[in-house]
Order: C-alpha cells, then structure tokens, then sequence
C-alpha cells in the first residue's frame, strides 16, 4: 500500500497531507512567537523606563527591509502561478528573485545589526535590546530556513517539474505558505512592534 | 497467517538504521528510551544510597566514578544535584515521552488505523534522530567541567542561568528534544487525520489512537513556549542578557554581568506552560495502552466510551490553563490563585471519569488474568492514588504547606512510575507477539510484576508520609540534618532497600524479554489474543506497508460478546 493523499485530497477532511502538516506547523510557530510576545509584554509592563525603538534602532533600514519581504511575497506568488501555468523558465526568474530578496533582508540585518554594535548597543546593554535581538534573530533563522527550501525547489528539486508537475506545484504552494507566514511575522509583529511602538 | 511480502531490498542501513517504515522507527525509539530510562533508573539508585546512608561510602563501585565526584566512594553534594536533575530529565523527556509517543505512538497508531505508514515518513526518521542527538548531548553533558546540568530538571534561574557549562549543554539538548516532539507531533495529527482506512469513522476509533491525537495536539502547542525560553535562558548564559535576571545580583561576593530588569517568574510561567501539558503527555497514552488491554481481557465492551473520548478531549483543552498551580507560593494574588484552583479542580473531572469507565467496564466481565491485564489492572489504583494525591496540590492553603516537599515527589510518581510505566509493561507484554511472533513468558512475567508493584508503594507512599511531615525535596542527606525530619528518617532506608529489590525485578523482565525473543511460545495466528483493533489484521510481523490487502472498517473497536455473533469477539475489520 502506498500513502494516500499526497497531492489529491482527502474528501472528508478537505485536505491534503502537506497542506495540513504545514498549517498545523504554523500553528506551533504562532505559540513560538506568541511566548515571545508575552514576554515582551511582561518585560515591558514592570520595567520603570522603556528606550524607543524609534531612537535606538534604525527605521528607514526596517522599511525598506518590510518592502523587500513584500515584494519576496508577491514574487513566491507569482512562481507559483507559473508552475500552474507550466512555465519552467518564468518559474526560475520568480523563485530566483523572491531568494535574491531573501538575501537582501538577511544583508540589510546584518548591517542594522552591525549599526547597533558601533554604537556600542548589545543584547546585554538593556531588555530592550536582548528582546530585540533574540526575537529578530529567530526570525532570521526562520527567513534562512525558508529560503533553503526554497533554493531546493529552485535548484535540485525543480527536476520534478519535468516529472510530476502537480505534485511539484504543490510542494511551492507549501513552501509558499510558510513563506508567507515568515513575512507575515515581520509585517504586522515585529516590525511594528519593536520599531514603532 | 499471512504473510508479510518484504520486497523492498535495501542495503541494511537504509532498512535497519536510517529507515522510514514507521515500525522499525517505533522499535528504534523503543529501544533507545528504555536504554535511557534504564539509565535515569540508575542514577536515581546512586542517589538513593546517598539518601538512605548519607555520607557513606557507596561499596563496591563507589570508586568507578571518579575523585571530582565520589571521593573516596562518597558522592559529593555537586553529583547529587546533577543526578537529580538528570534524572528527572531523562525520565521526562528522554525515557517516558518518547516511549509512550516515540516508540508506541509511532508502531500502533498506523496499525490501528489501517495506514501503510505515518504521513511524512522521512519527518519521522527525522524526528528520531533529533530525538537521539539531543540524547547524546545530555549524556556528553557530563563529562563538561563542572558537569551536566544541575538546577533540577525545571533549570530555575537565577541559579541556572549562572550554573557551570552543562546548562548550555542541557539547553541545546532540548532545543533538539523539542524539535523531534514537534516533527513527531505534526507527524502523529496529519496521520490520524489523513490516513484512517475507509469505514474508520471518529466513532470507531481505538480509544489509544484518540489518545495519541490529544497527546500530539498539547506537545505541538506546548513546547514551542518551552523553544522561546530555552532560547532566552541561552541569551542570558551567552550573551549575558537579563531575560530572566534580576539587577544587582552578588554570587560568593562577586557581582554578576548583568543589567537586570528581568522576571525569574516569566521563566517559571513559561517552563509550566509546557511542563502542565507534558504530565498529561506522560499519562494519556499511557490510559489509551491501559484501555486497549483492559478492552481485550474483560472480554466485553468499554463501559462509556463515548464519554471517555470526550473526557480526553476537554483534558486536552483544560492542560493549557491550569499552569500556574506549580507556582501558588510566587504572591500571584487571590484573584489569579482563584483561577488557578478551580480549573485545577475542573480538569480531575475528566480524569475521573476515565478512571471510573474502566473500573466500571471490570464490572461482570469474564476477566483473563494474563500478564498485560495484570499490569493494566495495577495501573488503575497507582494512577488513582496519583491523582487523588494531585488534590490537595491543586489548591493554594495546602500547598502552602506541601509545595517542594516529598509529598509532591511521592504525588507525580506515583502517577508516571506506577502508573505510566506499567502502562508501558502492559503494552510490551501485549503487542509483543505482534512484533516477534511469539508470546513472552508469563512465569518470568509474574516474577516481575509482583515484586515490582509491591516494590513501587514501598518506595513511593513513604514519600507521601515524608513529605505531609515536612521534608523537602532536593535535599542531599535525606533531611539527616533536619530535626524535623527525624521521626521519619528511617523511612529514607525502607525505601531505597525497596529501589534496590525493584531494580533486582527488573530482571527478570530483561531476562524474559531476550529468551521470549527467540525461544518463546510461537503464536499460531496473526491475532493471538482474540482482539478487535486493526493491527491483529496485518500479518506477523507486519511487512512494509502493513497491510496485505487494503482494509474496510465495519464497527467500533471494542465488540466483544456481542450478542449472536459467532465468536465472543467481532474484529473491526471482519463483516
Ligand atoms: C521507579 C523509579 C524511580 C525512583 C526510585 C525515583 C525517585 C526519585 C526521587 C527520590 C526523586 C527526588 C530527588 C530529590 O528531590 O533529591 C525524584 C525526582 C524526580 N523524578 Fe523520579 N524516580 C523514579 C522514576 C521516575 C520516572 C519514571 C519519572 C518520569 C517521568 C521521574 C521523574 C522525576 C522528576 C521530574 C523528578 C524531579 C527532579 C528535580 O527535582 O528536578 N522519576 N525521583
Ligand atoms: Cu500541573
């Protein structure tokens, strides 16, 4: 017996197996950050001064990093509307700008990050800045995870195109999806939350 | 019998070590976890001598570990603590969790359902070998100076966060511990969703797989918290961030690197946000395991097995918002303290009342007194002991007074030692012969369960007695140095002399394991306790894919005796 409802899926429950995996996933990612987000709330409500992200960090770098990741989004959408379509080569063009933009985000933090360093700004100097620099990083190691499967589908694993088109449109969609919550995270969480509040 | 057809060839390390068939992966975990459980065990023996002659040379192997830890055969106060909270750890998250979910989960649940494998079969080797590498970080741990981690297996800071090396060892070894329960959880609910053969409606479900579907919900959603402040805890320890440290702080006249402004307590909330949940990841499948055999051997069907089902699920929901009784003695207020007492009253309902359906089902049944029955029947009372014991813990002026005393260490074990790990005995001795083809031995069975069960309450309700005395828990001389503890010092003896005797029963269990293996009774069908579950219906053992023909599903799982029928048990999967 082989295993059922890889790319078809189940009538009754109205999925496929990977499209539930990876919600269910998302659920745990969202308790991840949740946890976090307490956190910050706890730290924040019993600390006597709080600094402003606006004074300590950088805003116009974060924006333009939010842009970069809007446009990654739209990007993986659009890659996958090209394996719906069957076009290889408009496949490739899209995958490969949404990784361009993956590494773009990842070097605009860095520099941001090495910014804070000159200024002799480090997680320990206050909770404001440990938060800051644990929660982006996670979320930058969540952008790095990302974009290894998405240079997988780019790279290797776009053989499958060839062979099994609707199961290979579907592993985008997946990855798409968990794309989407990476950005998603930086859009309406983090950004606003530590730059702007 | 049928036969298995195994016609996939592959080299032995793709078959036997990086495999992803969902059984040999379950014997995998198995084997591993009760390695590691067998290890905790150990340690806990070391620490029992110390306790019961504090400051007296352990004989015989006392010099094996070595000057910095037992000089001269004596452990040092250093080695007790991180025996202590490696015991509980690998008790915890290496021995029971992946043993009732790792290693049964992973064998039964795709069995019980009439699934070919799990759903992503590579996540799942995956999720084992994280699951090992985490095991061996926390073994390696303990050879770091300093040691392994020694700030209990909560790892509370401030103390943790300033702890020797081993605490970055014991947190990365759950970050990779976390990350193989949360694959495996994905793994576990996409399966059961998924893959249930047609005909297997909610309804016909094993009440072990409904409890594998509850289980995997509260590890998908209560580790991650656990992740975030591993993470955290990491920061302070590396980077000297005070996530969790408070400012000011002087050790042995030294001022600590830290800018402080941060909560011991947002520490404590997170660990108990996790760690509520986990005790019922530690009893829940152990309750499915308990049904099933109880199911087979009464001989007739499960008295309220609807009500039991919705009982685990309310169980599931109600483990997320009862944390914070661990932590009544942090002044949260009377109003919070409220809450917390009275979810903590509603969520022993449904324990109750699973409890109360199988003890109800024994009612009139013709019982077959075999050796899992007699496990899963001595599981009954040691879980209600357990829980009944949780009570008083469960509300604030009491625990006042019980709060970090051996009454607590006597209430939890009783609950995963005579309980969880009966269940675990229980399932051994009954799925066995599905795995090896033979049965094992109920002689050698019966010399391991008596004395084990008389053993565990000669060890464990002491602890209770202890405890309501005043004793504290986490003491290295057993509380010798405490007057009022005297009058039940002597208990400290009793129950180590009882470890001992029970580690000697464990014997036998070993031995019976091994010999049955190769030399143990053949069965002589594919379903040799007359069950109804779908796993009897694949053949012995089950070959890749499982099941030879496809399966259909035409009633519930636990028909036995119906009337008219022609045999006393009607299987899920005969017409
Ligand atoms: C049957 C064998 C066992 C014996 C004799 C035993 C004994 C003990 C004792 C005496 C302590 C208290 C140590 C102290 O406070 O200094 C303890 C702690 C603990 N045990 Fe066990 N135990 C056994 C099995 C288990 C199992 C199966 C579990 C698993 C789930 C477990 C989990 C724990 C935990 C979590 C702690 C608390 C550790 C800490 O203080 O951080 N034990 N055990
Ligand atoms: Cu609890």
């Amino acid at each position: 017996m082989e295993i059922p409802y890889i790319v078809e899926e189940r009538p009754d429950t109205g999925f496929n197996n990977a499209t539930l995996g990876i919600w269910l996933f998302l659920a745990s990612e969202i308790m991840l950050f949740g946890a976090l987000f307490s956190s910050y709330i706890l730290l924040r409500t019993s600390a006597s001064q709080w600094p402003s992200g606006a004074s300590d960090l950088n805003i116009p770098l974060a924006t333009l990093n939010t842009f970069i990741l809007v446009f990654s989004s739209i990007a993986v959408v659009f890659a996958w509307a090209s394996t719906k379509e069957g076009n290889l080569a408009k496949f490739k063009k899209w995958m490969g700008i949404a990784l361009l933009c993956g590494l773009g985000f990842l070097v605009v933090k860095s520099i941001e990050y090495k910014l804070e360093f000159i200024h002799h700004r480090f997680p320990s100097t206050n909770t404001f800045l440990a938060l800051y620099f644990t929660m982006t990083g996670i979320h930058a190691m969540h952008i790095m995870g990302g974009l290894i499967v998405n240079s997988y589908l780019w790279g290797p694993g776009c053989k499958m195109f060839k062979e099994d088109l609707s199961h290979f449109s579907h592993r985008v969609e997946i990855a798409g999806i968990y794309w989407h919550f990476v950005d998603l995270l930086w859009l309406i969480f983090l950004f606003p939350v530590l730059y702007l509040l | 019998m049928l036969h298995a057809h195994d016609h996939h060839d592959l080299p032995f390390w793709r078959r036997y070590i990086f495999s992803t068939d969902h059984k040999i992966i379950g014997l995998q975990y198995g084997i591993t976890a009760w390695i590691f459980l067998l290890l905790g065990f150990c340690m806990m023996l070391l620490m029992r001598w110390q306790l019961a002659y504090p400051g007296q040379p352990l004989p015989g192997i006392g010099s094996w570990f070595g000057e910095d830890h037992m000089p001269g055969g004596v452990m040092l106060p250093e080695f007790y603590n991180q025996l202590g909270a490696m015991h509980g750890t690998i008790m915890v998250f290496l021995g029971i969790v992946p043993l009732v979910v790792g290693a049964f989960g992973n064998y039964i649940v795709p069995l019980q359902i009439g699934a070919p494998d799990m759903a992503f079969p590579k996540l799942n080797m995956a999720s084992y070998w994280s699951y090992f590498t985490g095991g061996v970080v926390m073994l390696a741990s303990f050879f770091l100076p300093g040691g392994s981690a020694s700030s209990g297996w909560t790892s509370y800071p401030p103390l943790s966060v300033i702890a020797p090396i081993g605490q970055t060892a014991w947190i990365i070894g759950m970050v990779f511990l976390i990350t193989s329960s949360l694959l495996g959880a994905v793994n576990f609910i996409v399966t059961i969703f998924q893959l249930r053969a047609s005909g297997m409606t909610w309804m016909r479900l094993p009440f072990f797989v409904w409890a594998q579907l509850v289980t995997a919900f509260l590890l998908l959603l209560a580790f991650p918290p656990l992740e975030a402040a591993a993470v955290m805890q990491l920061m302070d320890r590396v980077f000297h961030t005070s996530f969790f440290m408070p400012a000011g702080l002087i050790v042995s006249g030294q001022h600590m690197p830290y800018t402080g402004g941060g909560s011991v307590l947002l520490w404590q909330h997170l660990f108990w946000f996790l760690a509520h949940p986990e005790v019922y990841v530690l009893i829940l499948p152990a309750m499915g395991i308990v049904t099933e055999i109880i199911a087979n051997n009464i001989r007739k069907p499960i008295w309220g097995l609807k009500s039991m089902v919705y009982s685990i699920i309310v169980l599931g929901f109600l483990s997320f918002i009862v944390w914070a009784h661990h932590m009544y003695l942090t002044n949260m207020g009377t109003a919070i303290s409220s809450f917390f007492q009275i979810t903590t009253m509603m969520i022993s309902i449904p324990s109750v009342i699973i409890l109360t359906c199988l003890f109800i089902s024994l009612w009139g049944g013709s019982i077959r007194f075999n050796v899992p029955m007699l496990f899963a029947l001595a599981f009954l009372p040691m879980f209600g002991i357990g829980g009944l014991t949780g009570l008083p813990l469960g509300l604030a002026s009491p625990d006042i007074h019980l709060h970090d005393t051996y009454y607590v260490i006597g209430h939890f074990h009783y609950v995963v030692a005579p309980g969880t790990i009966f269940a675990l005995f229980a399932g051994v001795y009954y799925w066995f012969p599905k795995i090896t083809g033979r049965k094992m031995n109920e002689f050698l069975g019966h010399l391991h369960f008596w004395p084990s069960l008389v053993c565990m309450n000669l060890i464990f309700f002491p602890m209770l007695i202890q405890g309501l005395a005043g004793v504290s828990r986490r003491l290295y001389d057993g509380g010798a140095s405490y007057a009022h503890a005297q009058p039940v010092l002597y208990l400290n003896q009793v129950m180590s002399i009882a470890a001992f005797i029970m580690a000697a029963a464990q014997i036998f269990f070993i031995v019976n394991l091994f010999w049955s293996m190769f030399k143990g009774k053949r069965v002589t069908s594919d379903n040799p306790w007359d069950a109804t579950t779908l796993e009897w219906a694949t053949p012995t053992p089950p070959g890749h894919g499982n099941f030879v023909h496809p399966v259909e599903v035409y009633r519930g799982p636990y028909e036995y005796s119906v009337p008219g029928a022609p045999k006393d048990f009607s299987p899920q999967f005969e017409k």
